[in-house]
């Protein structure tokens, strides 16, 4: 030990011991790593497609040199990596570039349609959420033990029914019944506030029931744990038991297991949006790959990547806050 | 002539050294208890002898030469014979896949081999076709034997093989190693955290602490005329044992081996070291060697005690 | 394994599904067979018609037949979501055991990929991949199988992982077995069956998942048709036409749930070996008379205690003694002989389905066998202390541990946060934590082993304790730390005159801090004696093949351990007799025969064994 590092040595031994700091840099570095995969795949996207997309986009009647000034135009005549810099450059200036079947900025059309999609995936999540934990906490503490096995069975059978159908299928369900039968809500369309709810049930209705099921595994798996004892042993009432010991400790693992299944529910705004003609990027994506618009293609699939990482950032995040423990797990 | 040497071996795990400059040899035909607290780096040190891990440095060999890669003289056994037995396998099917292809050619003479090593370790041969589930923890345990045995091993290394035993079965398992060792003539390492059941089966101990051996010497030297004050604390936290307690010690916190401290290892916990005696400054910055030393014990002031130690410890 | 197999079809749920799932299966076969020409009929004279006679779901813009034709794409909405899963598995499976054939490097640049790739919901990875490959069923078919593969091969990763970790493939590695042997002979036999289970559900999503892209527009095209493509043709007359939209729809829904239900029934029916048997209620013999009646200094008085469980088992059979002022009191038992049991019954700790009855079951003078009111909650709260086997596990991993002891003043001493805490930290000091005010702030795992057991002491501090119930209190800690517990407990025991009921599976622990030992074994108290004397006294001879099976710094090295035969008794298969019998050298016939009773001498030694009187002098 040299006396000169040995001075230096405190400071550096607290940067290093300070866990969340550790936790805030392991985590933006996974962040940029994810970003940085996920441009690059949107960029490879484009030119894994087999054959000339410009060709493809427009079509075998067009003449050659359309074609050709088309190419150059998009620069695709550039050796691969000149053009994977441009890419990078325009991203970061904010040039999206130009929908080639409208000759709209990509960048106006995702502004037009992204706060409909939005809207739409924080009030599902919203839902799901608010129906979910009480639900699941509630079947929990009834069905503790091999308790009430007719309410398990009920609460189980009808959760794996409601998570397996997809949303798009609730979404059909919810029209022939509230729109075509009953006529209370529109068919489609964004407008009027109660144009909202059958969109938002629709797509919360499976991530509840799904994320139901889970928060009441966990819960279980919690009830079963040491600490519990523990605290029936400190003599607690059963309030707080549930409160204070159990409950958070099962929402950490329900959030862990749950996170996957919210971005999940990104996703499935795309079907959502196409049942109930949503103008947002859903209904905008399935177009644009249709009518082989690759430039907004590529523009919606960053974005919902984007949303993805966002959400997964804001869960482990939610994690570390939760549970301290989790800051210095390595992942 | 099979002798095992650790010269200098060290163990990385990213920051953390769980090895760190061992030298211990296991000589033809002896046992050697290796006790130690958890994370003391025996466990580690063991799966480094048979090659499950890569040490950073230093070498480990057998007759002075390094490991042979084809055959394996080293065998070990583990502490779990729960987890240690494929579930999915008969037991004469895993003591069968460690038979070395030369040893017995043939379904008939395998069969034979595994009816041979079953007897071994007093298990009825018929219970070759029986799953480890249907077997009791100390049957398993002995299957686990078995095996190590079938590759005809020079050095066996078994790690706290009884702590995860119930107290009525450890004494056979005990008994078996013990008698298996003197009628094979095998040298073992034997890692235990329990220094009872080292002494019972160890002609040599070894006491590692944080990744060092802090004394190595024949099993009554250490036992009975300890020199290392680790050691001494060991024996005395033994229960039944009434040994006074310096006061300043008496509730420090077991170290960290992810920050050891820096010059003695053992100083923030040592009786005679700065916290009892704080002119005792060498024991703060400077790394004690076991050269010279009584039983190669790794303290500055482990001549001190020899000097003064003609009293033994009531073992 | 074949049993396991069998006892999925044997539940309710298991059978239906398998039902269901064949039913699906056998439609996709024949349902083409037999229904291809009317589904392709075109009939421009009855075109969007209503349910008829003839049309029994009513008919499509071209006059088809819809229910034919929801038949006919059975098949190809089947075919299409096995084959993507399978090239999901396929490659998931390649994924994930990369690591293991590649080796570490190359390995950790697979699993960070695999990573990534997780965190993106499969339909989000289906588009991708859809404008790689075009739109189309081909297009879709990769598609879905690539978004499935990351999810897939993460499982397999956790799995091997978790079997590659085991120290039987460590073991066989040492055997020499190689590294393609290892994997087939050791892993995958060890992974098949979660695997199995989750392709199958992998199956059924995969089919709702390509019946989303062909909704969509973006899988199978017209002429050809599976029961997305038939949905989102149907859609858009919803409103005169519902049929066309929800026939297609049910469809998609019963066929997903087919693989869904009976990988879940799989799931469980691997899970779960044993099948939940009926409660029957454990019926109490005839009650035993009480022996004795407590002094005024018992703490606690125990008698004819039984806790039992469903199926019937009864792990703990008529336990009783008493521990008086600060007394300690031993118990001593292998695991399966009820010792914990005991003490979490004492504690009123059993849960559903557990039932403890007892004849007497009194602390500190109040029958706890009656009552749960708030009175005798704050007794239990504040008098009765416990201390548990694994101190990492026992402190909620999420709350600071000061606020962990100062609810237990909060709730039972209605003390404010302020002075609950102040109160925390001085019992932490006085459980000689060092730093108590700032370790009070800290959360569990940033304590020691040894830390955290004398806080979970100092929690029992916090009231004034007249029992401190420890059960296995130094058994996952190292000898030196142990030694500090258990002159911490002591400590408190001759401060205070705490009574201590101390649970160990360790003579010599029990013997360093008790004045008494209870030996169970098999739910019974076998003997009862003084701890300093026991070699010389014992007279079980269980106790006595105990002392002498457990080597200490004194016994004779030469001499070999004296051996106990067989294997501990199993709580679930009791013999009538004596539950040691099978493994006594003494035992005869009446020991099979009759139960010997717990029988006191003079001294106060209660012995339960038809032949104590033959034992005499040193076990060795």
């Amino acid at each position: 030990m040299a006396s000169p590092t040995a001075a230096m040595a405190p400071t550096l031994e607290r940067f290093a011991d300070n866990v969340w700091l550790r936790f805030g840099l392991r985590r933006l570095g996974r962040l940029l790593v994810s970003v940085w995969v996920l441009l690059t795949a949107a960029f490879l996207m484009i030119h894994l497609i087999p054959g000339d997309p410009v060709r493809a986009a427009l079509g075998i009647a067009a003449p050659p040199e359309l074609v050709a000034a088309r190419r150059e135009a998009l620069g695709l005549n550039d050796p691969l990596w000149l053009q994977y810099v441009h890419y990078l450059r325009d991203l970061f200036t904010g040039d999206l570039g130009v929908s080639t079947i409208t000759g709209l900025p990509v960048a106006q059309v995702i502004g037009d349609r992204l706060p409909a999609t939005v809207e739409l995936a924080l009030g599902g999540f919203g839902l799901a959420v608010a129906i979910a934990v009480p639900l699941g906490l509630g079947m929990a503490v009834l069905t503790r033990g091999g308790r009430r096995r007719q309410a398990e069975l009920a609460f189980t059978s009808s959760s794996v029914l409601l998570a397996a159908v997809p949303e798009f299928l609730v979404a059909v369900g919810l029209v022939y019944v509230f729109s075509v039968a009953l006529g209370w809500a529109p068919v489609a369309g964004r407008s009027s506030p109660d144009s909202y709810i059958l969109p938002i049930v629709a797509l919360a209705v499976g991530p509840a029931a799904a994320l139901a099921r889970i928060v009441r595994v966990e819960t279980l798996s919690v009830l079963q744990a040491d600490f519990i004892r523990t605290a029936r042993a400190k003599r607690l009432p059963d309030r707080l038991v549930y409160a204070r010991h159990a409950l958070p400790n099962a929402l950490t693992a329900t959030i862990t297991i749950g996170g996957l299944l919210l971005s999940g529910l990104v996703a499935g705004t795309v079907l959502v949006e196409n049942v109930f003609a949503w103008p947002g990027l859903g209904s905008t994506i399935v177009q644009s790959i249709l009518a082989k618009d690759y430039p907004v293609v590529q523009a919606v699939v960053l974005v919902y990547g984007l949303g993805v990482l966002v959400v997964n950032l804001a869960v482990d995040v939610t994690l570390a806050l939760l549970d301290p423990r989790s800051t210095i797990r390595e992942s | 002539m099979s002798e095992l040497s650790f010269e200098d071996v060290t163990v990385r795990f990213g920051r953390l050294t769980a090895v760190d400059g061992v030298n211990l040899t296991v000589p033809d035909g002896t046992v050697v208890g290796l006790v130690g607290e958890s994370g003391s780096g025996k466990s580690t040190l063991a799966r480094a002898a048979v090659g499950l891990i890569r040490p950073s440095g230093g070498r480990i060999l057998l007759d002075g030469r390094p490991l042979p890669r084809k055959t394996r003289p080293l065998q070990m056994v583990f502490q779990d014979p729960y987890s240690s037995l494929d579930p999915r396998m008969t037991v004469g099917d895993s003591v069968a896949e460690a038979i070395p292809r030369g040893a017995a050619a043939g379904r008939a003479a395998r069969r034979a081999e595994v009816t041979r090593l079953l007897e071994l370790v007093d298990l009825p041969p018929d219970r070759a076709g029986l799953y480890p589930v249907q077997l009791s923890g100390g049957q398993r345990q002995r299957v686990a034997l078995a095996r190590a045995l079938a590759g005809r091993p020079e050095v066996i290394i078994a790690d706290e093989i009884t702590s995860a035993l119930d107290v009525s079965i450890q004494g056979t398992v005990l008994n078996l190693v013990r008698d298996l060792q003197r009628r094979l003539r095998l040298s073992m390492l034997f890692i235990s955290h329990n220094l009872a059941v080292v002494r019972y089966v160890s002609d040599i101990i070894a006491v590692m602490y944080l990744g060092r051996i802090v004394e190595c010497g024949p099993a009554d030297d250490v036992l009975l005329d300890p020199q290392h004050p680790y050691t001494r604390e060991l024996l005395a936290a033994i229960p039944g044992t009434d040994a006074p307690v310096e006061a300043a010690v008496a509730d420090t916190e077991p170290a960290d081996p992810h920050h050891p401290p820096a010059g003695c290892r053992f100083h923030p916990r040592c009786p005679i070291g700065p916290l009892v005696h704080p002119d005792r400054r060498a024991c703060l910055e400077i790394e004690p060697v076991a050269a010279g030393h009584r039983n190669g014990a790794a303290c500055h002031f482990a001549a001190d005690i020899v000097v003064r130690t003609d009293r033994h410890q009531p073992v | 394994m074949r049993s396991r197999w069998g006892s999925v079809l044997r539940t309710p749920v298991g059978v239906s599904a398998a039902a269901l799932l064949a039913a699906v299966l056998l439609l996709a076969v024949l349902a083409p067979l037999v229904w291809s020409a009317e589904a392709d009929a075109i009939d421009t004279g009855s075109i969007l018609r209503g349910s008829s006679a003839e049309h029994s779901m009513g008919t499509d813009n071209l006059g088809r037949d819809i229910f034919a034709r929801v038949m006919v794409a059975t098949r190809l909405s089947v075919v299409l979501a096995l084959v993507a899963t399978s090239i999901g598995v396929l490659a998931g499976l390649v994924l994930g055991t990369a690591p293991l054939v590649l080796g570490a490097r190359a390995g950790r640049i697979v699993t960070a990929a695999v990573n990534i790739a997780v965190a993106f919901p499969g339909l989000l990875l289906a588009l991708f991949f859809a404008v790689i490959f075009g739109v189309g069923a081909t297009g879709a078919l990769l598609a879905i199988g690539f978004a499935i593969a990351p999810g897939f091969a993460r499982l397999t990763q956790t799995l091997v992982a978790r079997v590659a970790g085991l120290d039987f493939v460590a073991a066989a590695r040492l055997a020499g077995v190689g590294r393609a042997r290892l994997i087939v002979r050791h892993i995958l036999p060890n992974i098949g069956e979660p695997l199995m289970v989750n392709a199958t559900i992998a199956a059924g999503n995969t089919l709702l998942a390509f019946a989303g892209l062909s909704f969509l527009g973006l899988g199978v095209q017209p002429p050809a048709y599976d029961w997305g493509r038939l949905l989102g043709d149907g859609l858009g007359g919803i409103y005169i036409h519902p049929a066309a939209a929800l026939a297609p729809g049910v469809a998609v829904v019963v066929a997903g749930l087919a693989f869904n239900l009976f990988g879940e029934a799989m799931a469980k029916g691997i899970g779960r070996q044993t099948a939940a048997v009926p409660v029957r209620r454990w019926r109490r013999p005839a009650a035993t008379p009480v022996q004795r009646v407590p002094g005024p200094d018992a703490v606690l008085a125990v008698e004819g205690l039984r806790v039992s469980f469903p199926g019937p088992v009864t792990p703990v059979r008529g336990v009783g003694f008493t521990v008086r002022r600060g007394e300690a009191v031993g118990i001593v038992g292998e695991s399966g002989s009820g010792k914990t049991l005991t003490a979490l019954a004492i504690a009123r700790l059993i849960e559903e389905p557990g039932e403890v009855s007892a004849d007497r079951l009194q602390f500190l003078g109040k029958d706890l066998r009656i009552g749960s009111g708030p009175a005798l909650r704050r007794l239990l709260g504040t008098s009765l202390a416990m201390v548990f086997q694994d101190p990492t596990t026992s402190f909620n991993p999420t709350r600071r541990m000061g606020r962990q002891l100062a609810e237990v003043a909060e709730v039972h001493q209605g003390l404010g946060r302020r002075p609950a805490l102040a109160r925390a930290v001085d019992r932490l000091r006085a459980v000689r934590i060092p730093a108590a005010e700032r370790r009070a702030r800290q959360f569990p795992h940033e304590f020691s082993g040894g830390m955290r057991q004398r806080a979970m002491i100092g929690m029992g501090l916090m009231g004034t304790p007249a029992l401190i119930v420890a059960d296995e209190p130094t058994t996952a800690l190292d000898v030196t730390v142990q030694k500090q517990v258990l002159r911490l407990l002591e400590r408190i025991r001759a401060d205070d005159s705490v009574a201590i009921l101390l649970i160990s599976h360790d003579i010599a622990v029990v013997r360093e801090v008790c004045d008494r030992v209870l030996v169970m074994y098999a739910g019974r108290i076998v003997e009862e004696l003084p701890a300093a004397d026991m070699h010389r006294l014992a007279r079980h001879p269980y106790t006595r093949a105990l002392l002498a099976a457990v080597p200490d710094m004194t016994t004779d090295r030469d001499r070999p351990l004296a051996a106990i035969p067989g294997r501990p008794a199993d709580p679930t298969r009791l013999p009538v007799g004596c539950a040691f019998a099978p493994r006594c050298p003494l035992a005869d016939e009446q020991c099979v025969r009759e139960d010997p009773p717990l029988v006191a001498d003079v001294l106060g030694h209660r012995v339960a064994c038809w032949h104590a009187d033959l034992v005499v002098g040193e076990p060795r």
